[in-house]
């Protein structure tokens, strides 16, 4: 579980431009993306994609650099959330002078006072018995919020207005671009701060206790005390995201603190990978957008996520930034080139495969469960009649073809993978089979 | 005292239930060091399996033969999947019996889909079998009653009279030692994952047709069934029954009080405010017992890990 940027030069500057050019590139990248997608709906997964990337951050300081798997993660959002909901209530009523962008602030401190309860009994061990605790506590706030209306709004939840607070520099934050730029301020302080927080003593003991608590404590370092630090300081960026999610939909429920959503962070921060910094970003990115665009090709986007997520934890315990980051010695090496053609041979099948199996779901689904008489169906811009004999074959022919052909040169990629990463290698006859091992 | 002696009786028939469920899963756990989160979805398999069995065959035929199924879809969940999980430790086990539940509620939407199924007792049980005052008790729940006992017996049976159950105890104890002796420990595992899957399958079969075949039933049961394991103490089959029937008759009586938090507000000498709107404490006047029922196995949980990690009676911590 190595991270990305590895301090390994003896005396460098604090500040160098290679530890920061990311971080330019993406702020850049940020500030740019709305002149390309101007559409509102655009912005509107943008912004969820940038509340979704905070909250998986704030998830893996606990799973991926904490060795603690909570399965009531969505409490601290949902608590920093509602807060933040009656402070702008209170906003509104009173006329507080509170600008609106500072609001997140006070979710993340409410997200930490919880976190700082809660840590406060659950973090005495990792592993199965903080999972427990984390359900437990998740189901019991999850039942409060049915219980005590006057907080949590009951079933209807607890509604607000965002544009009703102190102007700011003149901005009321009436159009969603306006609180995309919010949004966007936040997950870049807040994605930083967590990446310095992984880089402070207390968070390479964060490490150390999650692969070791027993040598940790013989070190002289509390593990209990390590990680009850960790938790709280992901509470108080789980209460950040909250708030935006306040600032941004103005509206919250139960559904916020639900353990549905509790589960749905830790499919994210896994799906991208735990065991890198940027690996949770690129599973909210690709869950927002598996989520937004897949459910409105098909009903059944929650089978695909679902069987993609136990695929994810069967083959690839490293998530998608695991699988990118088995290419970088590849591309160090120079010999991204050669994995060109076998990757081909092998992925083009593969996904021919899969899109043939899902494409054979699909039908027997519509099959099953349309409206009687109802036979007809689009698949992949074709209109066909799910009753009849020849899609049925011609799905299970590219399924079952597609997957016999990847798994047949499935050795070969495997193969070319290893060689790209050895230096030097020599030809393949010669290759001693202790280098293939290695991986 | 007819209702005391009512909801003792529906109590009991929820706890073994429960115990059902949590049995096979503790033995799953001190087996394996890894809490199947996915065993109330074999439950609803089982379920959904014997309704289908059903609307061919009958009832009973789907009692004997879907568990079976349920049993060797465990075995080779347990032998494909978690064994290839297994070795990257205990955490990212926890999660691939997580998204195996997801999974397993998507393909049961997918073929059974959305609605509940119309599965429902046998008719030959459809009866009152006696009465207590005026509520009359069905035969099927004396039923579910007779067959989770015979399930306990017959698994305490095994597990402490026979020599498979004592190569599983030492099993669970020093794995490594009962290899050395020649028994295949990995065959002993999934035999373990497809017992215990098998028994959630017939809690599945029996329960279906009284708490209703839905793809939601797993998700409703399922962080109960934890609860249960982990307040009883986690290996420990008496714990599991133990804590079982402690939140059966917990919740049971729970929902069936007319105990109101405003009374103890009243004795308090509070006085009820005219306006309930715009009282502060609104929430804690109209709070009774029967909203507060389904979270007290919750909050027992989190007060025994806190105070008693190893549970009731179990022998060791988590």
């Amino acid at each position: 579980m190595n991270d990305t940027f590895q301090n390994t030069a003896a005396k460098r500057p604090l500040v160098s431009l290679r530890d920061a050019a990311p971080w330019l590139v993406a702020t850049g990248f940020l500030l740019v993306m709305p002149f390309i997608f101007t559409a509102n709906s655009t912005i509107t997964i943008m912004n969820q994609m940038a509340i979704t990337i905070i909250f998986a951050l704030a998830y893996n300081m606990l799973l991926g650099q904490g060795g603690m798997l909570s399965f009531g993660h969505a409490v601290y959002m949902g608590v920093g959330g509602f807060m933040c909901m009656h402070i702008l209530n209170m906003v509104e009523d009173y006329s507080l002078p509170l600008p609106l962008p500072l609001l997140p602030i006070f979710g993340g401190l409410f997200g930490m006072g919880l976190a700082t309860i809660v840590g406060a009994f659950s973090t005495r061990k990792a592993g199965t018995v903080f999972a427990m605790i984390s359900l437990g506590v998740g189901e019991l706030i999850a039942a409060c919020s049915i219980i005590i209306v006057a907080f949590f709004g009951g079933e209807e939840g607890i509604p607000g207005d965002r544009t009703y607070g102190l102007p700011f520099f003149g901005n009321e934050f009436l159009h969603p671009i306006d609180v995309y730029y919010l949004i966007v301020f936040w997950l870049i302080l807040s994605a930083l701060l967590m990446y310095l927080f992984s880089r402070t003593p207390v968070g390479r003991m964060a490490n150390a206790v999650r692969d070791n608590p027993e040598r940790a404590e013989f070190l002289g370092y509390s593990a209990r005390k390590v990680r009850f630090i960790s938790f709280t300081a992901s509470g108080f960026f789980a209460g950040v995201a909250g708030g935006l999610f306040a600032i941004n939909y103005e509206i919250l429920t139960e559904e916020n603190l639900s353990l549905i959503l509790s589960g749905q962070i830790l499919l994210i921060t896994f799906l991208g990978g735990v065991g890198f910094f940027f690996g949770p970003i690129i599973g909210a990115i690709v869950f927002t957008l598996l989520q937004t665009v897949l459910s409105l090709e098909t009903e059944l986007w929650q089978l695909y996520v679902g069987a993609l997520f136990v695929a994810t934890v069967m083959y690839f315990p490293g998530g998608l930034a695991g699988v990118l980051m088995m290419h970088y010695p590849s591309v160090k090496l120079g010999k991204v080139k050669s994995l060109v053609v076998p990757y081909l041979k092998t992925l083009v099948p593969a996904i021919i495969g899969l899109l043939g199996t899902a494409g054979f779901i699909e039908i027997m689904f519509h099959g099953r469960h349309a409206a009687v008489g109802d036979e007809q169906m689009t698949l992949f811009w074709i209109s066909l009649n799910s009753h009849s004999a020849l899609p049925i074959v011609v799905t299970l022919v590219l399924a079952v073809g597609g997957i016999w052909v990847a798994r047949r040169f499935a050795p070969e990629m495997a193969e070319a993978w290893h060689r790209s990463i050895t230096p030097n290698a020599p030809p393949p006859p010669a290759q001693p089979p202790s280098t293939r091992d290695a991986a | 005292m007819d209702l005391f002696l009512v909801n003792l009786i529906d109590g009991l028939v929820y706890g073994l239930l429960l115990f059902m469920l949590s049995a096979g899963l503790t033995l799953i756990f001190s087996m394996m060091g890894v809490l199947n989160f996915a065993h109330a979805s074999f439950y609803m398999l089982g379920a959904y399996f014997a309704y289908q069995i059903s609307t061919y065959l009958g009832f009973w035929t789907g009692l004997l033969i879907a568990p079976l199924i349920v049993g060797v879809a465990g075995a080779g969940i347990e032998r494909y999947g978690l064994r290839r999980v297994h070795q990257f430790g205990h955490v990212p086990e926890l999660i691939f019996t997580f998204g195996l539940a997801l999974l397993i509620e998507e393909v049961v939407q997918f073929f059974w889909g959305k609605s509940q199924k119309a599965y429902d007792t046998p008719e030959i049980l459809q009866f009152a079998l006696f009465s207590i005052g005026n509520n009359s008790i069905a035969a099927y729940k004396v039923f579910m009653i007779f067959v989770s006992i015979a399930i306990f017996l017959a698994l305490l049976y095994v597990l402490t009279r026979t020599r498979v159950g004592m190569i599983i105890q030492a099993a669970l104890s020093y794995p490594k030692t009962v290899e050395a002796l020649g028994h295949n420990v990995p065959m002993v595992f999934m035999g373990v994952f497809g017992v215990g899957t098998a028994l959630a399958g017939v809690a599945g079969v029996i329960a279906g047709p009284v708490l209703g075949t839905f793809p939601g039933m797993a998700f409703v049961l399922g962080s109960i069934v934890f609860v249960t394991i982990v307040i009883g103490g986690l290996g420990s089959l008496w714990g599991a029954l133990l804590a079982s029937l402690l939140i059966g008759w917990m919740t049971t009586f729970a929902a069936a009080s007319s105990f109101q938090f405003a009374d103890i507000l009243l004795f308090l000498g509070m006085e009820r405010p005219a306006d309930m709107a715009a009282s502060k404490l609104r929430d804690l006047w109209t709070l009774t017992m029967p909203q507060i029922g389904p979270i007290l196995p919750y909050m027992l949980m989190v007060f025994i890990l806190v105070v008693r990690p190893h549970g009731l009676m179990g022998k060791r911590g988590l």
